[in-house]
């Protein structure tokens, strides 16, 4: 079911157009997230939804009821800003309690309520205490409490995470997620963290220049980025220039797989003995039917056709590879993928990973791979040849 | 680094000698103000309160004192807001214009409306003229004290508030009001004591109204009140000095309110 709705949304302050033309629907009970770098409107759409800013052409409707001449103060949606703005003449207890003021509830109610909702974010019995005696982590369960209490409709998070250190910005993470999944309400996520929105988001809407790039859940967001921009800026990609040919059915370059184990139950096998059994069909040659891709660098390959957007025709394009789908061919290793030579160019160790960059055979820039240090595996010193492996399925195919 | 020393004592000495001299001589019991002091009384100070003409002068000022803060702190208050929180064509040159007269020569202010109230308008200047005008001088200073509180304050506040339900006016009843009382009670305090001992416009304004600065200024045309004039001086600096403390420790606990550092004041 559909709960927020936004129809050509535009936004103009003075000469500058923040938002131009942003369609978007959002679910009852959906954890959303609007990504995208600093300046590329996505606080804006969020203050747009939450009322605090007027759009200069459009329409946003919540819940059905159309929001124009709406003000932040009756709209059925809740804020956690950014710096948190937890009044601080106030203790924990009349911030949660706030927004309370004009519920007709008697006042041990009302006090019930904000120790519950205390209680929901790991609060309990702060009540007392002063707002601004508090940590970051605590202020923005404040907030989150403040908000929750009033049980809005949609919970807006203005980066929610940004100013909390590494440690409790992944535990708030997940806590958030729980949360949501707990209370079933609609959360919009505001961040600039690309990891924090694939860990925490059901869907994410990518922005840039006040447009949404990609509006997609955040496997396929990673999987098949459908422009450049969006590829660069989810995750770590590699980017190569690459020609698009014709369509080619030929011999599979890859052996067919071993026969399977005897699987004849033992039985099976005593009645057999002496019989003469008639041999195994012979494999028949596969053929495979795909498009002919050129990659500078790592060579020719065959891909299935459906992996081509239809917007992408013959000739030149760009495609993406990311890191974790290259590998490097250790001694002794074989693969059954394809092959280029490379050079080591960079090494970064990270402990459980170690960063390569390498240097293919007419590609100015070097090749991003991340391996895992499995057992065994040693770390390559920089200038040693090597050979990496790579595979066509894990290639996107991005247009010029 | 012994020269600097002696340098900062030698100037300390400069700002401070003579108002330590004040106390002293308000103390001394000889009519006459020289060395060596001849003996302790506090006379002085009790025939203060037998001058008719200095009560009434005392009342005048902390009248026009009380009047003026009150005019420059609201007015303070609707630049601060007006400067923070919303855009406007030519909001820098108007803000600037606002400060001018922290820099304006008080004799030309005091010329300047003197002409204005009597050539242009043919009004007589009496104590609503140096109201006027203090409000003028005391505006700036009010605006540059709760420009301050109000950029302390997060904006996202005042958002926070409508977003939880409340009407603007409930937001800034709640929440910008009692964050800036701080604020508005140092601004109040400090336009309070600049009127308070106010002399030049006071002067050139007073026609039948005298303040407390200008019957000073008529005592020492007479040698045998300096005493009396000692003692009164040695309770306005004592008063000033206590205002100035209080203004400057709500504008620190106003910070501290906040959550935020210190970066700085009047004192």
């Amino acid at each position: 079911m559909t709960l927020i709705q936004l129809a050509g949304v535009h936004k103009h302050y003075g000469d500058f157009h923040a938002l131009k033309g942003i369609d978007l629907d959002i679910r009852q009970g959906e954890f959303f997230s609007l990504l995208g770098p600093s300046g590329c409107g996505k606080t804006t759409l969020l203050r747009v939804i939450a009322g605090f800013e007027g759009v200069s052409e459009g329409s946003v409707s919540i819940d059905g009821r159309d929001m124009r001449g709406v003000g932040a103060n009756h709209r059925p949606t809740n804020m956690v800003f950014q710096s948190y703005a937890i009044f601080p003449h106030l203790s924990v207890g009349e911030n949660v309690g706030f927004g309370l003021r004009r519920d007709p509830r008697p006042r041990e109610d009302k006090a019930k309520a904000v120790d519950e909702a205390l209680e929901m974010v790991g609060l309990s019995g702060y009540g007392k205490r002063a707002a601004h005696a508090l940590s970051g982590g605590q202020r923005q369960r404040v907030a989150l409490a403040r908000a929750l209490i009033l049980k809005p409709k949609v919970l807006l998070l203005d980066e929610p995470l940004s100013a909390l250190d590494k440690k409790i910005r992944e535990q708030m993470q997940v806590e958030l997620i729980k949360l949501q999944r707990e209370v079933g309400i609609t959360f919009i996520l505001v961040t600039h963290d690309q990891e924090e929105a694939l860990v925490m988001s059901d869907r994410i809407a990518v922005m840039f220049e006040g447009e949404i790039g990609q509006m997609d859940d955040p496997e396929t967001l990673y999987r098949r980025p459908n422009s450049r921009r969006v590829a660069g800026f989810i995750g770590m990609m590699n980017f190569l220039p690459a020609t698009i040919g014709q369509k080619v059915s030929q011999m599979k370059s890859r052996p067919a797989p071993p026969p399977g184990p005897d699987n004849r139950g033992l039985l099976q096998r005593l009645k057999d003995i002496g019989r003469v059994v008639p041999p195994a069909p012979k494999a028949l040659p596969e053929y495979e039917t795909g498009i002919e891709v050129k990659v500078a660098g790592l060579g020719r390959c065959i891909v299935p056709p459906e992996q081509i957007p239809d917007r992408v025709g013959q000739g030149e394009t760009i495609v993406g590879i990311r890191p974790e789908t290259l590998s490097i061919l250790f001694e002794g290793e074989t693969t059954q993928r394809n092959i280029a030579e490379a050079v080591v160019d960079e090494v970064v160790y990270y402990g459980d990973m170690t960063y390569y960059d390498v240097r293919v055979a007419g590609v100015e820039k070097p090749l991003t791979i991340s391996m895992k240090n499995l057992i065994g595996r040693p770390v390559l010193d920089v200038g040693v040849r090597t050979r990496v492996a790579w595979d066509e399925r894990s290639l996107v195919i991005l247009g010029s | 680094m012994r020269s600097l020393r002696v340098y900062a004592v030698l100037y300390l000495l400069f700002l401070y000698a003579p108002i330590v001299l004040l106390p002293i001589f308000a103390f001394n019991d000889s009519a006459v103000i020289s060395f060596p002091l001849s003996g302790a009384t506090t006379q002085w100070f009790t025939g203060l309160a037998d001058e008719r003409e200095m009560t009434g002068a005392l009342r005048t000022s902390i009248l026009i004192a009380l009047i003026s803060a009150s005019f420059a702190t609201v007015l303070g208050i609707f630049a601060a807001m007006a400067g923070t929180r919303s855009d406007f064509p030519a909001k820098r040159p108007i803000l600037g214009l606002i400060m001018l007269p922290l820099v304006l020569p008080e004799v030309i202010v005091a010329t300047s409306l003197l002409i204005v109230i009597v050539q242009v308008f043919g009004l007589d200047p009496g104590a609503w003229s140096i109201i006027v005008a203090h409000v003028l001088i005391c505006t700036p200073f009010s605006v540059a004290i709760l420009n301050s509180a109000f950029q302390n304050l997060d904006p996202a506040l005042e958002e926070a508030a409508l977003d939880l339900g409340e009407s603007r006016r409930g937001a800034f009843r709640r929440v910008t009001l009692p964050l800036i009382v701080p604020g508005i009670v140092s601004s109040f305090l400090i336009a309070f004591t600049i009127s308070l001992d106010e002399f030049i416009i006071a002067f050139f304004m007073s026609g039948n109204t005298t303040t407390l600065p200008v019957y000073i200024y008529g005592l020492t045309r007479f040698p045998g009140k300096m005493p009396l004039v000692m003692a009164l001086g040695t309770l306005l600096v004592a008063a000033s000095i206590i205002l100035l403390i209080a203004a400057e420790a709500m504008r620190r606990r106003g910070l501290r309110r906040a959550g935020l550092k210190d970066t700085g004041g009047f004192l």
